[in-house]
């Protein structure tokens, strides 16, 4: 009996097997299962590539006019410097959400934005002149919110930053973010076009390392933390016991906090109609996928909560923490039409494609 | 009738599959302490967390920090003394309480199947599964060739009860008349080989899937108890049991599955195992062993309305759901030990708001400065979960100086397809709301029908 059991499930299993395989050669595949690898080449080659050759051609036009600031300290070369470095950090908010890959490995994100920038530190590195500006420590001390210190809030007046970025120790700390800012995009550039990208877009498989189940993570990630959360909710106070003003994301050149989470949110929805950065032109994308699967519904929902959002920071002053400490009831409001999306994002989205998540990891039943 | 119960009280039947059983049984167990250990799933459950969801009633359960390793090991020594059949009642007790306090350390982790675990050992600390091919049988020099039928048939009415009533669950409208969740899980399998691309987004697959598994599980145990079609039967439940184990991350549950069906088997097929094991680990045929023909049980008067009373509330108890008002699927009212498996495509996102009841100030709180991915991904949509959180919540802040604390919830739930819709009454302090039995007013009803059982 127990070696009949054996020998029947043997051959049971045995023309399961085959007979699967013959439907595989008959059926001809995937005529009708979405085209996963289409979304990725979409994604990397007309969004994350040319997000980050953006980001590469700003930061070394970026690059130029420090120097040039550098060896001639005056107030044109002072505004040019300015207006390419927030060049840079527009073209930054749309390639920040995909911390994955080289981005991921060498901490791209921890090392480019990270805020409130911590003056002091950045201070002491500056009087030290001895720093290690790739060191978890100084994490909150180098990128974008540190060039807009040592830019707009290193001293009280434009005379009075002049002068101290005369000196040659802060003119060097400055100098030494920007490059660092360069080669750390650069490194993330260089990998996505030298090899990275073809494994990426053919890496379809449903496990937590597949690509698409990254980019979806590091992507749903990306909103509820650093855009709705970061952006706005921790400003808004909504985490805390009072509103936290000082917490927006580019504190000292206020005036234009609001131009980068708009940035952002547009690149967050654009990345979901799988809309090319330079272009109008749509490929395919998580919306095509959803109405793959059925779920034009909610396609439809998500990109209606995008625009909710949309419509109430649109409402915001240009300046957030104006906008906090004047009337924070808006900001707490835009707060919520950004979660709504989150909900979407993650129970309903998330739930459709039924990706592995990463960080879940226990049996089920 | 009081006759013909007492003449299957007396019935015996060869002891030889029950012990084929707890061999499989121990082994497996000591497997999966093994597993669970090595995927370092007792660090990251039970003791990183700084906060654990207990059962109603359950709460005085304390978590035991590294000495939860302590407490695996014993199951672990406890599994193997189960299977070598060695001091086995005190093996099996404490088989059962160690199993049974890993499982209500933390709610989180809940699955019909440990739950099955704890059933199947509490039942078998009553059975004789040491009669025969047990080392306690070569130390005390008698083993027994009978035991009571009963004491089988209790283990394959245990077995029964899991598979029927997973059935009787799938005749529900998602299952069977919009495949669901099959049709939102099959088609993400795309990169199994051969029908992943091929079948497993077909929608008369996914019909075809759920049909099949709803008959598979109401027929199997009938299929299993007659002697024509159980060689057949087995055969799906390997079949059906693989197939789950390719599409679904179900850890143990499969393996425990197929090995325990095995008892439904007849005794010269158990003996057949019994011989072939004892060539190939060269146990000597002890002959200085009296064998003895029936297992005399003691203390029947209190084992058998033990177990009766235990079998009893086994069946009654996935019914407690008809008690309460709403949609099952929904309130999950009533969903757990109940072998609802693989019924549900749900997730939610909760996110809670602590009041200061007299200013009207309030924060939100992030839910990952408390809980873990997975606590949080499971407290979404559990409303027990989302109260026994908001407790904690308001524990703490209250801890922390804060006045006036209430809490409120803003959740959402997804549920099998469907859009999220609001899922707790957002103007109910939960705070000041009890766990009890009753049903939770302030979950929000359910704009949807499923029809059926």
């Amino acid at each position: 009996m127990l070696k009949r059991i054996i020998l029947v499930t043997l051959v049971v299993s045995a023309i399961l097997a085959c007979s699967s395989s013959d439907d595989s050669n008959s059926g001809n595949n995937s005529s009708d299962t979405y085209n996963r690898t289409a979304m990725l080449t979409n994604i990397a080659d007309n969004i994350i590539i040319p997000g980050y050759q953006n980001l590469s051609t700003d930061l070394s036009t970026l690059v130029d006019s420090k120097n040039a600031f550098v060896a001639n300290v005056n107030q044109t070369n002072l505004e040019t410097l300015r207006t390419n470095w927030f060049n840079a950090y527009q073209s930054f908010q749309a390639v920040q959400m995909f911390q994955i890959g080289k981005a991921e490995e060498i901490l791209f994100e921890e090392q480019m934005n990270i805020y409130p920038t911590n003056t002091t530190d950045i201070e002491n590195n500056i009087a030290n002149g001895n720093y290690d500006l790739s060191s978890v420590n100084n994490n909150d001390a180098v990128g974008f919110p540190a060039v807009d210190y040592m830019l707009y809030g290193v001293a009280d007046n434009d005379a009075a930053i002049l002068t101290t970025l005369s000196n040659a120790n802060y003119s060097n700390y400055l100098s030494d973010l920007i490059d660092r800012m360069q080669t750390l995009t650069n490194t993330v550039l260089t990998d996505w076009t030298s090899g990275y990208r073809d494994n990426y877009i053919t890496n379809t498989a449903n496990v937590a390392s597949g690509a698409v189940n990254q980019t979806l993570n590091a992507y749903v990630f990306y909103y509820e933390k650093r855009l709705r959360a970061d952006k706005v909710g921790i400003p808004a106070g909504v985490f805390s016991s009072t509103p936290l003003p000082s917490k927006v994301e580019v504190l000292y050149k206020e005036d234009n906090s609001r131009t980068l989470l708009l940035e952002a949110l547009n690149a967050v929805q654009d990345v979901f109609n799988g809309k090319a950065i330079n272009s109008n032109i749509e490929g395919e994308s998580y919306k095509n996928y959803l109405i793959a699967l059925d779920r034009n519904d909610l396609a439809e929902v998500i990109n209606d909560r995008f625009d909710a959002a949309r419509t109430k920071i649109e409402a915001l002053n240009t300046n957030l923490k104006t906008q906090v400490e004047t009337d924070n009831t808006k900001m707490t409001e835009a707060y919520d039409a950004l979660q709504l999306a989150v909900v979407s994002l993650k129970s309903d989205m998330l739930s459709a494609f039924n990706v592995s998540v990463s960080y879940v990891d226990a049996d089920g039943d | 009738m009081n006759s013909s119960i007492k003449s299957y009280l007396n019935a015996t039947t060869n002891a030889a599959p029950l012990a084929v059983f707890r061999i499989g049984f121990g082994l497996m167990m000591l497997y999966s302490i093994i597993r669970y250990w090595a995927k370092g799933w007792i660090e990251t459950i039970y003791i990183q967390p700084q906060f654990h969801f207990k059962y109603y009633g359950f709460e005085w359960v304390k978590t035991l920090g590294d000495y939860t390793y302590i407490l695996f090991i014993i199951c672990g020594i406890a599994s193997l003394l189960v299977a070598l059949g060695f001091k086995y009642r005190l093996a099996i007790i404490a088989f059962f309480l160690s199993f049974t306090y890993i499982e209500l350390m933390e709610k989180t982790t809940y699955l019909n199947h440990y739950y099955f675990i704890s059933v199947l050992s509490f039942i078998m600390i009553f059975l004789p599964a040491n009669a025969y091919f047990s080392i306690d049988a070569y130390r005390n020099k008698i083993q027994y060739k009978n035991i009571p039928r009963w004491t089988i048939d209790s283990i394959k009415l245990l077995l029964g009860i899991v598979y029927f009533y997973a059935g009787l669950a799938k005749i529900n409208s998602d299952w069977l008349l919009k495949a669901q969740p099959l049709k939102t899980w099959l088609p993400s399998k795309y990169d199994i080989p051969f029908i992943g691309e091929t079948l497993m987004h077909q929608n008369w697959f996914h019909f075809a899937m759920s049909w099949s598994g709803m008959l598979y599980d109401l027929c199997i145990p009938f299929l299993l108890l007659y002697k024509k079609t159980r060689g057949f039967a087995f055969v799906l439940v390997v079949i059906f049991h693989v197939f789950t184990r390719v599409l679904f991350p179900i850890g143990m549950f499969p393996y425990v599955m197929i090995v325990s069906a095995l008892i439904f088997f007849d005794a010269n097929f158990h003996n057949k195992i019994i011989r072939y094991s004892k060539k190939l680990l060269r146990i000597p045929s002890a002959k200085a062993i009296e064998t003895k023909s029936v297992f005399k049980l003691k203390r029947k008067t209190l084992v058998l309305p033990i177990v009766t009373l235990f079998l009893a509330l086994q069946l009654l108890i996935p019914f407690r759901y008809l008690l309460y008002p709403g949609e099952l699927f929904w309130t999950e009212e009533g969903y757990r030990f109940s072998w609802r498996v693989m019924l549900m495509e749900k997730m939610g996102n909760t996110t809670f708001k602590i009041v200061n009841g007299k200013t009207k100030a309030f924060f939100y709180v992030q839910n990952d400065d408390f809980l873990t991915p997975l606590q949080e991904k499971q407290m979404s949509f559990q409303p027990d979960f989302i109260l026994e959180y908001a407790h904690y919540l308001g524990d703490h802040f209250k801890k922390q100086g804060h006045e006036h604390v209430e809490v409120y919830a803003k959740s959402y739930v997804a549920l099998n397809g469907r859009l999220s819709a609001p899922f707790v009454d957002e103007t109910v302090n939960l705070y000041a709301e009890k766990e009890t039995f009753k049903p939770k007013f302030w979950i929000l009803p359910f704009n949807d029908e499923i029809k059926g059982l």
